[in-house]
């Protein structure tokens, strides 16, 4: 039984959104050191602002000033903070209603340590240094037991210069990726110039690459079967546009190849040949590149072209 | 719309409602990392299991639905390398949610009460270990507001934690004991803070499992099992999804779902709750009426519950699933299954399963064991 493969992979994008006028007004004015809500048709002052009513789910524009003080409404310690996260120190995570909300905003509180924190205690926003007109503009919360300001709020056109439209906000997330027993088995094999498929127990179908189960059976496939090396091409394309970060002159071919033993076809691409040359039926075998896990490309073999009823049902 | 002669052969839908019953459940079992196993062979003895007890093979199931998160694999349409597990080729029926599997059982249902389907397999899983599920369920936050501050799952649950201590419901060394206690098990050591007021003990461990369900139509399931376990009522209610709106000691949602899912109607004797973190049970037995005297002779999570295993995007379904199985096994003759998904319980399902009645027990529900 060979060892199972496991690759680290990293899943990292800076996810662009659109802003609508309600959450505009909002980051625009963290940007500004002014924090906005919005009043539901309840009457209540929702911070941070939401386009429609959590309750009646109507659309609501109304927008108010509201504090910059505020109570803590729950909160909890975090004695470790994670990647991303407001504060690099233990911090407690809160739940603020900023004076003249009627809901609270979720942040991070700098305190020395939980003794220091309980519910209803007074707090107030520390603003970021530079600020770019998003949630981490407030760069946490931080005590402010003597403060007993009371803030009514403000009715607020919501107008800035230079509004907000859109945000970008990175993410990025990392995992252990592994393919499991029957495509691991597929990859060491492959690194050792051998192509191996599975054949479904019921069926007798060989799947290559194999991924541990037979789609049309809907049962484990567990006997592997040595295929090719050598294959047919069922079918192809003739690439034009040269794809970013790929030193592949264009035309090239890419294929279909139904390599000699299996009933999947995989694909790859062709070389050793002109591209206006390549044809269906075409012979082919791996050419390998020293050191690499896998088949650089497929070059004929110089055998006669395959019959197409030989792989007609491939294509 | 299935062809004439197909629909002619199927039981005619009485008016909205139609029997519906799990006839068959399966799980996994549950493993810290299942580095070893691709999802879908991971799946496969579960879905085989899980029609073994049928004796249906993948070929004879109507409609299929799965729930799972392509979040948690690190891959888009990931639910698709599962799919081969099901004999996908040539096309079946078949249909996906992002999302636990009990909202796949929801969509597996209606499909059976519109009366294109009699039969259906529902299927779940997760392989949450392949990240960090702490992290990665920090995408599914409001992305304008609270995803870019990164507050992870325990984070979330611990401020609803602190607003049950505060509203007295709870206490910081209870939540712990008691889950563990109910199960007549040891006390679970209550361990460290990972975000305080929860510590260790009253956090679900990190798990990877997979689980299926079966279901069937009127004669059908009859045909099936000696006992279906049938769907009485299923609903599903949401909460507003900012945090700061909702009052986190109460679940409305759960409660709402309830009332539609006729829970209140009668009392149930066993009630599967999923409350990965320990004092969102709190909240829930407050929603569904299960302390005090009505929640006396109720037998809550006899499977462990969700602080036993909790393989994401599986672990609700397998609340229904426990849930049907006692029925199937009689030990139970009305029973509620929860299921949730998102933050501090954002999400809720309710499901009301019950036996047929039994000579000799006059329906009442028995004491646990
Ligand atoms: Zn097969």
């Amino acid at each position: 039984m060979s060892e199972v493969l496991t690759a680290p992979l990293v899943v990292e994008f800076p996810f662009t959104r659109s802003l609508g006028p309600v959450q505009s007004a909002f980051l625009t004015g963290l940007r500004e050191r002014c924090v906005l809500g919005v009043r539901a048709t309840d009457g209540r002052v929702v911070v941070p602002p939401v386009e429609y009513d959590p309750v009646t789910a109507d659309e609501i524009r109304d927008l108010v000033e509201v504090g910059t003080g505020g109570t803590v409404t729950t909160w909890a310690w975090n004695p470790s903070p994670r990647r991303g996260q407001p504060l690099a120190a233990p911090f407690a995570w809160v739940l603020v209603r900023l004076d003249g909300a009627d809901t609270a905003l979720l942040h991070a509180l700098d305190a020395p340590g939980p003794e220091a924190v309980r519910t209803g205690m007074r707090v107030r926003i520390r603003w970021a240094a530079e600020r770019t007109g998003a949630i981490t503009d407030i760069a946490c919360f931080e005590p402010a037991e003597g403060d007993r300001t009371v803030h009514q709020p403000q009715a607020h056109s919501g107008e800035f210069d230079d509004p907000l439209t859109g945000i970008t906000t990175p993410a990025r997330l990392d995992y252990t990726y592994s393919p499991g027993r029957a495509q691991s088995r597929y990859l060491q094999a492959l690194a050792d110039h051998r192509t191996i498929g599975e054949r479904c127990p019921s069926c007798r179908k060989v799947y290559v690459p194999p991924r541990g189960a037979c789609p049309t059976c809907g049962v484990a496939t567990t006997t592997q079967v040595e295929v090719g090396p050598r294959g047919t091409v069922t079918t192809y394309c003739i690439v034009n546009i040269k794809a970013r970060n790929l030193d592949i002159e264009v035309p090239y071919v890419y294929a279909h190849i139904a390599l000699d033993g299996a009933d999947l076809a995989l694909h790859a691409r062709i070389g050793g040949i002109p591209y206006d040359q390549v044809r269906m039926g075409l012979r082919v075998e791996p050419v390998w590149t020293d050191g690499s896990r896998y088949p650089d490309h497929y070059r004929p073999t110089g055998e006669p072209d395959a019959d197409y009823d030989s792989y007609k049902e491939l294509i | 719309m299935p062809e004439p002669a197909r629909a002619a052969a199927r039981e005619p839908v009485r008016g909205a409602a139609r029997d519906v019953a799990v006839v068959a459940f399966a799980q996994s079992g549950h493993v810290r990392d299942s580095a070893a196993t691709s999802e879908v062979e991971m799946l496969l003895p579960v879905l085989h299991d899980v029609l073994a007890q049928t004796g249906l093979r993948a070929r004879d199931i109507d409609f299929t639905c799965s729930g799972s998160s392509d979040y948690l694999a690190g891959r888009a349409f990931s639910f698709t390398m599962a799919l081969d597990g099901v004999g996908a080729w040539p096309p079946i029926s078949e249909s996906h949610v992002e999302m636990d599997g009990a909202w796949a059982l929801y969509e597996a249902w209606v499909k059976i009460l519109t009366g294109e389907a009699d039969t259906a397999l529902v299927y779940a899983y997760g392989k949450s270990s392949s990240g960090d599920v702490r992290e990665v369920l920090t995408r599914q936050l409001d992305p304008y507001y609270v995803a870019p501050l990164w507050p992870d799952s325990v984070a979330l649950a611990a401020l609803q934690a602190r607003a049950l201590i505060d509203a007295g419901l709870t206490d910081e060394r209870r939540p712990a004991g008691t889950a563990a206690r109910r199960r007549g098990g040891p006390v679970r050591p209550p361990g460290e803070y990972v975000v305080a007021p929860l510590r260790t003990g009253d956090c679900p461990p990190v798990v990877d499992g997979a689980a299926a369900v079966v279901l069937a139509a009127g004669d059908t399931a009859r045909r099936l099992t000696d006992r279906p376990a049938w769907i009485r009522g299923l609903d599903h209610r949401i909460e507003a999804h900012s945090l700061g709106v909702r009052d986190l000691t109460d679940s409305p949602s759960t409660r709402l779902a309830a009332e539609r899912a006729g829970a209140f109607e009668r009392p149930v004797d066993t009630a599967e709750l999923h409350a990965p973190f320990a004092s969102q049970e709190v909240v829930l037995r407050r929603a569904l009426k299960l302390d005090g005297p009505r929640g006396a002779h109720v037998r809550i999570n006899p499977s462990g519950g969700a602080l036993a295993a909790n393989p994401v995007m599986a672990a609700g379904l397998i609340r229904i699933g426990e849930a049907a199985a006692r029925i199937r096994r009689g030990e139970s003759d009305r029973a509620l299954a929860h299921a949730t998904s998102g933050p501090c319980l954002q999400q809720n399902l309710v499901a009301v399963l019950e036996g047929d009645p039994r000579p000799g027990t006059g329906g009442q529900p028995e004491e646990g064991q």
